[in-house]
């Protein structure tokens, strides 16, 4: 699939919309995908976007791993520390939560300041 | 993430400009590169131009750090030249892929709303059409009018910008003719290898949109693996020579 050009459009739209929720006077956090081993559902580059109240838009894995990326979004808006997350079925030690499709992704967490 | 560094990235976009940001994975300071703008030995910058032109985000990673480039390119662009019948097929095709796409040709019955429903038209000769669209080099342009009135002021125009790829549509007689054209225009013979003629990927393509299948094929090879690499792969391919997509008039 090359499905590049429609995400980065999606991307944009996506980053769009934190813009505008930021404009609100909402905290923003935004997830973006920054590697993938294997099978990953989403390219690099791919995001999502979260707010103080759990509002999100785009997505980092096809909702395998979303509500924990959350977790940490609201966290993360608190402390401002960015953090970087990894996913995978081999990683089951640190999290309880693994891509069905057999791929590995990290995920890197920031606060829209 | 800066909001200042969120509004550049709109702006750029709207701006049609390529832009990189470059974040730093364990510290999550950002900056952002505009790629072709000036040139640079520096290796992260040219990580950035090389992720901008595969359309990749990707890690880069150099004296200990990671650093994360996220791709933010323009939109893909089509130009048409010739609002003809293979056009009516390469047009939706082209749009189902992704681009926006913009046909030109300055005869007014061929280039007609009627004909090209819910496309962007232009009516004007094609070098004033290319010199108010800017081509860059998210841009494809295809000529398919073979006639040199049109096509030839197309070339010269699309020659002078960092169009991705251009094609033309033409037997390889119609092509030699065309490149003799423009060597005496005074393009040397880089320029002129830049137009894929006889125009298309080789897959004995037949009907017009067939032609336009193997045009947009070879559009995508050269998008996704590079001019250099689209031309070995097409000039190692026996069948090129008969198979090679052309219209019967040509």
């Amino acid at each position: 699939m090359t499905e590049s050009p429609l995400v980065q459009q999606e991307e944009a739209d996506i980053l769009r919309q934190a813009a505008a929720w930021k404009a609100e006077g909402r905290d923003v956090a935004i997830a973006t995908v920054v590697s993938t081993w294997g099978s990953a559902p989403r390219p690099a580059g791919s995001q999502l976007v979260v707010d103080g109240a759990m509002n999100m838009i785009g997505s980092v894995s096809g909702g395998c791993v979303e509500s924990a990326v959350v977790q940490e979004a609201l966290d993360i808006m608190e402390s401002g520390t960015p953090k970087l997350l990894e996913f995978g079925v081999s990683n089951s030690q640190a999290w309880d939560v693994g891509l069905a499709c057999g791929g590995k992704i990290q995920v890197f967490v920031e606060r829209l300041n | 993430m800066k909001s200042d560094t969120l509004g550049q990235i709109q702006s750029d976009r709207d701006g049609k400009k390529p832009v990189v940001r470059a974040l730093d994975l364990a510290t999550g300071d950002e900056h952002l590169i505009h790629p072709f703008q000036g040139n640079s030995n520096d290796p992260l910058i040219e990580a950035a131009q090389t992720a901008a032109l595969a359309d990749k985000s990707q890690v880069f990673e150099a004296d200990g750090k990671r650093i994360f480039l996220q791709v933010f390119n323009p939109p893909l662009r089509m130009i048409v030249v010739g609002a003809v019948h293979i056009s009516q097929a390469l047009v939706p095709m082209a749009q189902i892929a992704g681009y926006d796409v913009t046909v030109v040709d300055p005869r007014r019955a061929f280039g007609s709303d009627l004909r090209f429903p819910g496309v962007t038209l232009s009516n004007d000769w094609p070098d004033t059409a290319l010199e108010t669209l800017t081509p860059d080099r998210r841009t494809a342009i295809v000529t398919l009018t073979h006639d040199p009135k049109i096509d030839d002021p197309a070339l010269n125009a699309a020659l002078k910008s960092t169009a991705f790829y251009i094609g033309s549509l033409g037997s390889r007689k119609t092509h030699a003719a065309r490149l003799a054209r423009l060597s005496a225009a005074g393009f040397d013979e880089a320029a002129q290898a830049r137009i894929d003629g006889p125009i298309g990927l080789a897959i004995g393509a037949k009907s017009p949109a067939e032609i336009a299948v193997s045009i947009l094929a070879k559009i995508t090879q050269t998008l996704r693996q590079g001019a250099t690499e689209a031309k070995t792969a097409s000039v190692t391919r026996p069948d090129k020579a008969e198979a090679s997509a052309m219209s019967p008039t040509a």
